[in-house]
């Protein structure tokens, strides 16, 4: 990585809130390569944080979504007032999802999203 | 066609029913979506439906719609009571580590050559 | 290869060279195996599928059985350069024209 200083931010999510849904994730996105991180980086970090961003407005009233791109790592931590996921290790499991019918037309709940956030981070 | 000549050239494995899946039924056309919604709207009878979706809902939507047989994809296996449902309503399930893409490239090319449409 | 012998287009960019194509209605399922320089082939024809296609940095985007999107997704479209086609076709009909002029699924 080719930055010298530390950049952090965060976005509000609000939860049920499908119209803004993936707009923090794009913006991260544009941060991070008005900054300088490469492409390939940029892609994962994007994904990862848009599904998190996604789960956020599927599962949970509101949320944040921190992140602090430092040279060596890029931080993102996201935090929401939801219920919580009780089973983690059933929940990481491919395919495995709680998304109601409205959420499956609006094209969520294949049950990928904390296997692709664990595919994408480091 | 029958489902079952489909199932061998496309190495799909068959996962129900149980005792000896009724893989003899006649595949009118191929149908690939993952919006029970869509599906519901625009599958014809006796299609064979290629999708990811492992929720117990499309076994209702396959038997409303009269679907031969549902190919679940990329190696995504079935929640339990979908397996259940489609036990007791007799749908097959059958399974493929391949893509959506990759299933219907194959299937359309099969199907084509018999004159039979998505 | 080149997608307007294939499909309808409404954008000026068709000619695009795609490397794989990616067929899914579900936006995980394009996060999870989908490569840059491939195609979205989907039946979603909602500003999500843009937004997803953006962060996988899919340029290409084709909406199956002639749905035509709303403003808001033609214009996330054309502000995220990403090009955006409609097909008449089913997606089993799309994906089987399309593996037969020898695209392939982007391997895992
Ligand atoms: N922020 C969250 N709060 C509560 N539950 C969650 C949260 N994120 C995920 N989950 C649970 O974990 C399951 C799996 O999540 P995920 O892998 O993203 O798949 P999907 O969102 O497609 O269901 C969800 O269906 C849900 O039950
Ligand atoms: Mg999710």
């Amino acid at each position: 990585m080719k930055i010298d200083k530390t950049y952090e931010g965060s976005f509000h999510i609000v939860g049920g809130d499908f119209s803004r849904a993936g707009e923090a994730s794009t913006e991260l996105k544009t941060i991070m390569l008005s900054v300088g991180i490469e492409d390939e980086v940029v892609r994962r970090v994007a994904i990862a944080t848009f599904e998190a961003e996604m789960n956020i407005i599927i599962y949970t009233p509101a949320g944040i979504l921190r992140y602090s791109i430092s040279p060596g790592e890029i931080r993102i931590i996201a935090e929401d007032m939801g219920p919580g996921i009780e089973d983690i290790e059933l929940a990481m499991q491919k395919g495995y999802s709680t998304a109601p019918d409205w959420v499956r037309e609006m094209g969520w709940g294949a049950g990928m999203g904390l296997p692709n956030m664990k595919k994408n981070a480091g | 066609m029958k489902l079952k000549e489909i199932a061998e050239i496309l190495s799909l494995k068959p996962l129900t029913p149980a005792e000896g899946p009724d893989l003899e039924r006649e595949v009118s056309g191929a149908y690939v979506g993952d919006l029970l919604s869509d599906v519901m709207a625009n599958s014809e009878d006796g299609n064979i439906w290629i999708t990811l979706q492992t929720h117990v809902n499309i076994v209702a939507v396959a038997t409303l719609k009269n679907l031969s047989a549902i190919v679940i994809v990329n190696g995504r296996m079935p929640e339990s009571d979908t397996l259940d449902r489609a036990v007791s309503e007799d749908i097959p399930i059958l399974l493929t580590g391949k893509s959506a893409f990759e299933t219907a490239g194959k299937l359309y090319r099969i199907l084509n050559a018999r004159n039979l449409q998505g | 290869m080149r997608l307007k012998e294939i499909v309808i287009t409404n954008s000026r960019d068709s000619e695009a060279e795609i490397e794989w194509a990616c067929a899914t209605d579900l936006m995980s399922d394009v996060l999870y195996y989908s490569r840059g320089n491939s195609v979205l082939i989907t039946g979603l024809a909602k500003q999500q599928a843009i937004r997803t296609s953006d962060i996988a940095d899919i340029k290409v985007v084709v909406f199956t059985r002639g749905k035509e999107p709303d403003r808001q997704t033609i214009e996330l479209s054309q502000k995220k350069k990403i090009t955006l086609l409609i097909t008449p076709y089913s997606m089993f009909t799309a994906c089987g024209k399309l593996y037969e002029e020898g695209l392939r699924c982007c391997p895992e």
